[in-house]
Formats: C-alpha cells, structure tokens, sequence
C-alpha cells in the first residue's frame, strides 16, 4: 500500500511525520519510506541508517553526430523545448532544456542523434532498522525533478512487495513533481499547520489531490500555534482529521537535531497512534477488496 | 535599481513573512514581486488589490480529434511520458502526465492530434494596502513550474520598477534547487537566505548557496528561530564565515510570526518593538551593502 505525506506549503512537518510515521509502523509492519523531495532530501537527516545499494540516475540526451549530419534542420525545429539550436555548421544541444522526449533523436532522418545516458542524481538504498529507506537525490544545477522521481518509484515498485507499507515523503507545493510522487498512492496525508498560510496552500493541496481523484486525510501540526480556521474549513469541506500534532518547543528541539520525536514526547506518539490505526483499516479494506 | 532576491531551500523559515516585512519598512518607494509562485503567500500579508490579471499560458499540450483517430496507437507507443491511455475505444490524453513534446502530433498519420498551448496559470500587477506596487501569480493546480512563470512576474515587475524610478525590487523566491529558484535568481544584486538552526534548515542551505554561487551574487543570510538550538546555530554561522556570507541578523524565535499572520500584518507592523528593531536593522544592512 503507498501512503504519500504531502503539504502545499513547504516546512510543515512533512519530513518529520513521514520519518517518525515510518520507524513507529516499522516496529509492528514491514515498512519502507521513500524520499521523494529529491531537490532538497532530508529524511536521512532523522535516520540512523546504513546504505545497502546506490545507483547513479540517468536521463537520456541526444548526441549529435557530426558525421552524417545533413543540416536539414528538422531536429531544431520539431523541438518543443528548444534544446536544440543551430550555429553555423553544428548542433548545439542544451541538456538542461531537454526533456528526454526523443523525436529529434528517432525522426532524424540520418540517425545523426543517437540519445545517451547523462547522470541527473543518485539513488541510495538503506536499512534504517526496522525499516528500509530509499531517497533520491538530484544533482545540482539540474532543473527536471520529474524524471528522477519517477524512476525513484519504479526502484521501489520492483524491490518491494505490495503489501509491505511504502511512505513517500513528496515535494511541497502542487506542480509536477508533487503531481508524479501522488498520483500512484493509495491515500494521500496533507500535512499543514493552523495559519494562514498554512490554511491557503492546503487548500490547493485539496484541489490537486482531488483533482487527481485521491483519497486524502489531513494532519495538523504545530496545533495550538495559530487560530482554527484549518479546523473549520475541513469540517466544511467534510474533510477527516487523522490527527492534531501540538504546537511544543521540545519537538521543535528533537527536529533541530535530527532525533525522531515520539521516544521522547508522549502526546507526539498518540498522535503517530491515531494515524497508524487509520492506515491498519486502510489496508484492510484493501484487502477485503 | 537594484535586486533583492528573498530564498531558503528549505519551507518554513519565515521567508515570506521576512520578506513582507521588508516590503513594510521600504512601503512605496520600491516594489514587491512574488515568485514563489505554486504556492503563493505573500498577498495574505500585503493585501494586493488583484488589479490587472493576464492569463499566462506556456509549452503546450495534445488533444486527440476521436473523429480523426484510426486507433493506431502510433501516439501511445512514442510518448516517453505515459501520458496516452486507451480508455472505451479511444486514445486519450492525460493532460497532466503530457509534457507537450508534440511526438505524438507529428507521428499521427491521419494528422488527429493537435498541439495546442497550454494554460499555466495568472499574473497580477496590483497596488498593495500600503499603496505600493507588487506583481505576483498563480500557477494553475498542476501547472509545470517551469520558471517560466517565474521569469514573466520578474520581468513585469523589472519594467515597473524602471518606469517609476523605484530604488529596489524586493523578490519573495521559489523554494528548491530546480528552474523556478534558478529563474528566480537571475539578474539579482543580492540574495538574503533565511534559515533556521536545524539540521535541515543548514542542509538545504548548503544545497542553495551551491546554486547561487554558480551566479556569482553577493549573499546575506538571516537565521530566524536562532535560539531554537544553539549547536546548530553555530555550525550555520560557521558555514557563513566559510563562504564570506554577510551575517545579516539572528531573530529569536517569537510567536510574532504566526500572530501577525492571522491578523494579516506583516511582522514589522505587528507590535513587537524588539522584533521591529531587528528587521529595520536587517534592513538597512542589506540597504548599505547594495549602497541603496
């Protein structure tokens, strides 16, 4: 079953519930969690874990081959993302516009572009006992997460079971990459918190992942820290509540350092307990189907 | 005129509620542009009036004619993306998986598919309740965060700030390391990186300043929530030092923050003197270092 933990907002608490979540279900269920967030990763950061496997990622980029290059133009111009021009008598190809679509490469019509792999980031693979913990990471200076994300999915599609419980840690925000790392989930957790803010981005979070057609609850965290307008608007909008996280400068502490919460603070764990009951009758009613 | 580029690499350190407050003390002689734009938050502060909207719309996405397709599914098989499904007897685009590449339309025999472009999202020119000039946007839900966006409120805002001889463009940036930070960045005088002292907080800096050093531009941090954890503090201040970034200011942590918020102040409005006095302090740091 794949559980996304996704906030419209960014530093909501989607880490630190996607890591705390995934140790205190991995004492009683098979558990992988998965570090989607792949610009800026920091699930590792709260895990003692030790690497088992790590993998460059690629993206395909067109070569250009002189040789039996004709000039006709056909590559610069069937390219929607102008990563292709041409200056004088070359091809000059910008990886970084590049989408990996391949019709220069596959309707030239002298073969004069074959694609080749150009690493993008890394994939590492651990053992955070009890649980395992994938994350990729993208290189800096490259601008498309999508890809990345997408092949960090299908790493853990092919190494896992269905039934073990498999968390995404996903982007913030509501473009393409948070598209990519939700819409494959089975239930979607939206992590916010009761400001403003909080309360306007999560509002499109819930137009995205409705408009994905998923199923969706929602954590508050850091409750007591602002007003209840969050509280409100999910009661309007008919909106379950899986848990209220409160607002303590000891989590906030545990967070500073890298520990993982709920050993230390009690109210923390009975909200990990709430979440996790949910999740227990969400797989068996997958299940029973 | 001169640039300032508000970012964090990591959510949540106060970055926007900085830079309204910055926006506050400056008032009309300069102008706020907000490009952050998948999740835009600065109008819950600065209370623009949505003036002028103009759709935005970039790249561009497949639509199938069913009268026209034959069913080769020539499309699905050369779309890299997944973004063809066969649904009832028909090929069908799914618009958010599609990256507008055109493949399909070009391979498509009976010439069915036609590329048409696609609607990203909004922008705004408005006055704020301060009577001063902001430019900001909406990325429709889904929407490619391409930069692109990203670029056009720059721009317009660029275009306003020459024509009315403002001093300074005060921009809130994109989260991240990927196009829309880039986009952000480009043609900045100065980036003020907000961060806080955890681990996190430091990590994602490092992977930030990375990116803005590949242009070159003079940088400054401030590090809210400072007394959140003294060790870590540290380590970033240490950090900065390394890098010859200017140590603008600590703020201590303060429920200011979330208070203004919910009164949709900013934070220098909000009646808290000794915050007020670090961020006018802040600010005529940075003012000095750009000799605004």
């Amino acid at each position: 079953m794949k559980i996304a933990i996704a906030s419209g907002k960014g530093g909501t608490g989607k880490t630190t519930l996607s890591t705390n979540l995934a140790m205190f279900l991995g004492e009683s269920e098979s558990v992988v969690l998965v570090d989607l967030d792949v610009e800026e990763p920091n699930s590792h950061l709260f895990l003692k874990s030790e690497l088992l496997r790590k993998e460059d990622k690629m993206k395909m980029i067109p070569r250009w081959e002189s040789a039996s290059c004709t000039l006709c133009n056909e590559c610069v111009e069937l390219c929607n993302f102008h990563a292709l021009i041409c200056l004088g008598n070359e091809i000059l190809i910008f990886p970084n516009l590049c989408h990996s679509c391949y019709a220069c490469s596959e309707l030239c019509p002298t073969y004069s572009l074959p694609m080749e792999a150009q690493k993008m980031g890394e994939l590492s693979h651990f053992l955070a006992h009890p649980i395992e913990f994938v994350e990729g990471r993208l290189n800096i200076g490259e601008e498309q997460a999508v890809s990345l994300i997408a092949q960090t999915k299908k790493y853990v599609e092919k190494h896992f079971y269905d039934e073990t419980i498999t968390l995404y840690d996903s982007p913030p925000g509501t473009s393409c990459p948070v598209i990519e790392s939700i819409k494959d989930a089975d239930f979607v957790i939206l992590v916010t918190e009761p400001t403003p803010f909080g309360l306007h981005d999560l509002t499109l979070a819930v137009e995205t992942t409705r408009a994905l057609g998923k199923k969706f609850g929602v954590v508050i965290n850091r409750y007591g820290m602002g007003d209840d307008a969050v509280e409100a608007y999910c009661q309007n909008e008919d909106i379950a509540i899986l848990a209220k996280i409160p607002h303590l400068l000891e989590i906030a502490q545990c967070y500073s350092v890298g520990k993982l919460i709920y050993p230390e603070v009690d109210s923390f764990k009975q909200a990990l307990e709430e979440i996790a009951t949910f999740i227990k009758t969400l797989s068996q009613k997958e299940v029973m189907q | 005129m001169k640039e300032i580029v508000v970012i964090s690499g990591k959510g949540g350190t106060g970055k926007t509620s900085i830079t309204a407050a910055l926006a506050s003390l400056a008032q009309q002689s300069y102008i706020v542009v907000d490009c952050d734009v998948d999740a835009a938050d600065m109008h819950l502060l600065l209370q623009p009036d949505f003036a002028h909207k103009e759709d935005f719309y970039s790249g561009q996405v497949a639509k199938i004619d069913e009268m026209l397709c034959r069913n080769c599914g020539r499309c699905a098989d050369v779309c890299r993306f997944d973004a063809i499904d066969f649904k009832e007897g028909h090929y069908v685009i799914d618009e958010l998986s599609c990256e507008g590449c055109g493949y399909c339309a070009r391979v498509c025999r009976p010439s069915a598919i036609e590329m048409r472009e696609r609607l990203v999202g909004a922008w705004y020119t408005s006055k704020t309740k301060y009577g001063s000039d902001m430019v900001h946007a909406k990325l429709s839900i889904g929407a490619e965060n391409s930069g692109k966006l990203v670029a056009k409120v720059k721009k317009e805002g660029k275009a306003i700030a020459l024509a009315q001889h403002k001093s300074l463009m005060i921009v809130d940036g994109s989260p991240g390391i990927g196009c829309p930070v880039v986009s952000s960045l480009s043609g900045a005088n100065f980036v003020l990186l907000v961060t806080e002292p955890t681990l996190s907080g430091l990590h994602d800096l490092k992977r930030v300043y990375e990116v803005v050093k590949r242009f070159r531009i003079k940088a400054g941090c401030i590090i809210n929530k400072s007394d959140l954890n003294a060790t870590v503090c540290a380590q970033i201040e240490e950090f900065l030092e390394e890098e010859a970034i200017l140590h603008v200011k600590n703020i201590p942590y303060t429920k200011a923050f979330s208070h203004a918020m919910i009164q949709g102040q900013t934070v220098s409005e909000y009646t808290d003197p000794e915050l007020k006095r670090l961020l006018e302090e802040s600010f005529v740091t940075i003012k000095q270092t750009l000799g605004v």
